[in-house]
């Protein structure tokens, strides 16, 4: 671990002061390059976070929550993250309802912006937001921390950090992302982020759990899940947002289980070193049988700790360019 | 009306070229500014005052048939006055005001108090009432006691009629008013009614006890065609971007299957029908094949749905969000496709002012709509490839027919007619810019772009409203 992320900082050297800002508001905005440049950043954060002790890489830096949905691990993973850097966060909960307007959306970020926010987390049910308020704010920096049905693209991060930490490389792997795809703001930037990376993405759902137009979208599709399991190097098993939006597409949860959920006889037929993803949380029996999200091969919990390390660099890329924080120094001490 | 240049006196429009429905001819154009009226119109004209016209046409003035002015209720982003100077400054002489007001119009005294505040207005402003009450698609308005105070234009507008057996019945009940006209003469417009057939004609119809002898003219029922179990919870317009974008879409057969409806229901009552801001090729498509059989409807196409497509919502700039929404390439050329064949009948703005603290929100919150009035002239002139013959038939006489108000707007420019005219320089090139417009908001979808064409003096009724495109208080 320690030679790749010496690699990384020659080539972090090369780049930009802010390589992939000033804000972070859709996968489809970087190239594998881009991608790997904070892949291999994230691998050395890796053992930063693994001690502990908070580096001052954005120290006197202030991080917002801006959430108008809950969020448990996405929230807490920044959170963890910001703080091993030594930055302040402070949270604002908005709501997203137009029966309870209040403070507008544009006004509660100029509030932040007069009281000095280096960078704001967005989380909002409206696709669009994020980029929304990158248009509004001045000086700080937003990462889009999921926008509706659009995208997660830190997420996205998050899962080719685990893809890519089990196989070494995504590159000609196979990528099958099954379920309701066309709810899912986490298959929405997976999708472009596993093509950059070399991967074949194919989406597994019924047409109406799939996006109106696959226009664009780098994709194969099929209605029929039992036709790719022999084939497929990583299942993504995408998670049913809301039951009541799912059961709106589909006859029922049960027959959406029956057909597209990865059950113990589906996840006996994937290959043996086939991972098995899933955003979080889970819903055991209709994603995927409870049983299979305890194999040995299921990396859920794994993704889940790729957060913290692929937010670190995000926030680091993002907001500590100028901090003069070394990582390869804070690494010597780690070593020493 | 109290605004104008000149207060009182005659004024000659000197060296343009007179285009009306009846043909071009180079002429001078003598009006009263006293009694509205046109008093000559020949070569080597004198008055009391002078407005150049060379180098320019002189035209009926533009007839909008959809203009949100937002008064009562909601001030803050248009009033009638404000709306009014726009539609002067974009050449127009009479809009007809959608009734989604609040509260709504769909009463005597709600007819009444637009037509109060219309009164120092800078054109003519014809309220519309809605169709149902509240317009919520259940009771029909008093129509009989709302044509009395001079409505004919009925339209739920922002929502269609859902429920075909209540459409049904407004349009068998709309066609049962005609005698409520005083002097009602359905009047011949060229190139409307002897284009489409259906002037005398009810063949294409199921019954004929609507007894009408002019598809034109009367009461006229309009619908904002938009199937809700289709639409509901969508945006923009369903297809590539929508996808790309994560934002829930309407699909174009939203609209379309509700014109298939009312064609429908129009073959079955014999009533007329407009259709408003329609949108998607499939809907002209149907609109012309209803044509073609005869059928008693006419169509209009805002110049937004000529120009823009989905593609523009890609930022996620709320000022492109718009009902019907912004569609492909392919319904943008069918929508001009159907202009040029007659088949769309007008050009109208939906001019929907909204605050900018409104369109600053996200994109499901803000409200739908763009402002029209200043821009469509000149879009039209700049986007169609069309002569301004038949664009000033598409914005003045034709529309005019369709609201039955060419008793005063878009008539022949002859002695004795009403004096509501525009005089348009077709060359000028200008920039578009929403902080100088006349209207309230400032949410134009066309900010920066350059437009050839601009209306330089608008009158209405002699009123000399605008003069070398400012207004004149």
């Amino acid at each position: 671990m320690n030679t790749s992320c010496k690699a990384e900082v020659d080539a972090s050297t090369d780049r930009t002061s802010r390589p992939i800002g000033p804000h972070l508001l859709s996968i489809i905005d970087y190239d594998r390059a881009d991608l790997e440049h904070i892949l291999d950043l994230a691998d050395a954060f890796e053992e930063v976070s693994r001690r502990r002790t908070p580096v001052p890489a954005l120290s006197g830096k202030t991080i917002a929550w801006l959430f108008s949905e809950d969020s448990t691990r996405t929230r807490l993973s920044f959170e963890i993250a910001a703080k091993r850097l030594s930055a302040v966060t402070v949270n604002f909960t908005v709501k997203s309802s137009s029966m309870n307007k209040g403070e507008s959306l544009l006004d509660t970020v100029e509030t932040l912006e007069a009281m000095g926010v280096d960078g704001i987390v967005v989380r909002h049910a409206c696709p669009g937001v994020p980029l929304q308020i990158s248009q509004w704010v001045e000086n700080a920096s937003v990462v889009n921390g999921g926008d509706g049905c659009h995208e997660h693209p830190t997420q996205a991060l998050n899962d080719l950090h685990t893809a890519r930490s089990r196989l070494g490389s995504v590159n000609g792997a196979h990528v099958a992302f099954v379920g309701d795809i066309r709810h899912s703001r986490v298959a929405g930037s997976g999708v472009h982020a596993f093509s950059a990376m070399g991967a074949n993405v194919t989406l597994v759902a019924p047409v109406p759990l799939l996006p109106n137009s696959l226009a664009g979208w780098p994709v194969a599709v099929t209605h029929d899940f039992d036709s790719v399991l022999d084939d497929i190097d990583i299942c993504y098993m995408v998670r049913t947002q809301s039951e009541r939006q799912a059961e709106a597409c589909v006859p029922s949860l049960g027959e959406l289980r029956a057909e597209y959920g990865l059950t113990t006889a589906r996840a006996d037929r994937l290959p043996e070193n086939a991972l098995i993803m899933h955003p979080g949380p889970m819903n055991r029996g209709v994603e995927l049988d409870g049983e299979v999200a305890d194999r040995p091969n299921a990396v859920v919990t794994t993704q889940v700790a790729s957060g913290v390390p692929v937010r670190m660099a995000v926030l680091f890329l993002l907001l500590g360019s100028e901090s003069g924080f070394d990582i390869s120094k804070a690494l010597d001490v780690v070593a020493a | 009306m109290s605004v104008g240049g000149f207060r009182t006196g005659t004024v000659v429009l000197r060296g343009g070229t007179v285009i009306d429905s009846s043909g071009s001819r180079s002429t001078d154009v003598l009006f009263s500014v006293d009694d509205g009226r046109i008093l000559a119109v020949g070569p080597g004209l004198e008055g009391d005052h002078t407005l150049d016209a060379s180098g320019c046409v002189v035209a009926p003035g533009l007839v909008d048939l959809h203009a949100h002015l937002r008064q009562p209720g909601r001030d803050e982003a248009e009033t009638i006055e404000t709306g009014s100077q726009s539609a002067a400054l974009g050449g127009f002489t009479a809009v007809v005001a959608m009734p989604n007001t609040s509260p709504t119009i769909d009463s005597p005294a709600m007819v009444r108090e637009v037509q109060r505040l219309s009164e120092g207005a800078y054109c003519a402003v014809y309220p519309a009432a809605a169709i149902t009450v509240g317009r919520r698609g259940e009771t029909l308005t008093p129509m009989a006691a709302l044509v009395r105070l001079g409505v004919r234009f009925f339209t739920d507008d922002g929502d269609g009629v859902q429920n075909a057996r209540v459409m049904r019945k407004a349009l068998e009940y709309a066609s049962s008013l005609d005698h409520l006209i005083a002097g009602s003469q359905p009047g011949k417009v060229p190139g409307l009614d002897d284009e489409k057939g259906f002037a005398s004609s009810n063949s294409g119809t199921r019954t004929e006890r609507s007894g009408r002898a002019s598809g034109l003219g009367g009461v006229v029922l309009a619908q904002h065609c938009e199937v809700d179990e289709l639409s509901v919870g969508g945006y923009m317009h369903e297809g590539e971007w929508s996808s790309r974008l994560g934002l829930p879409g309407q699909p174009a057969e939203a609209e379309e299957l509700m014109v298939m409806r009312d064609v429908a229901l129009v073959r079955l009552t014999g009533a007329r029908m407009h259709f408003l801001h329609l949108s998607t090729a499939g809907s002209v498509e149907i609109v012309r094949a209803a044509k073609r059989s005869g059928l008693p409807v006419t169509a209009e196409a805002t110049p937004h749905h000529f120009t823009l497509t989905d593609a523009s919502c890609a930022n996620y700039d709320t000022v492109f969000k718009v009902h019907p929404p912004l569609r492909t390439e392919a319904d943008v050329a069918a929508i001009k496709a159907g202009l040029a064949d007659g088949t769309i009948d007008a050009i109208a703005t939906d001019h929907a002012p909204h605050t900018t603290a409104d369109k600053n929100m996200p994109f499901d919150m803000a409200p739908p709509g763009m402002l029209g009035l200043e821009t469509a002239l000149a879009l039209a002139l700049t986007e169609l490839d069309l002569p301004i013959e038949k664009i000033l038939a598409l914005m003045s006489w034709q529309p005019a027919a369709i609201a039955g108000i060419n008793d005063s707007q878009g008539g022949p420019i002859v002695p004795g007619a009403s004096a509501n005219l525009c005089v348009i320089d077709t060359d000028i090139q200008w920039k578009v810019s929403g902080a100088s417009m006349a209207s309230r908001s400032s949410n134009t979808p066309f900010e920066g772009r350059v437009l050839r064409g601009r209306a330089r003096h608008t009158i209405a009724a002699g009123k000399v409203v605008t003069m070398d495109g400012e207004i004149q208080r």
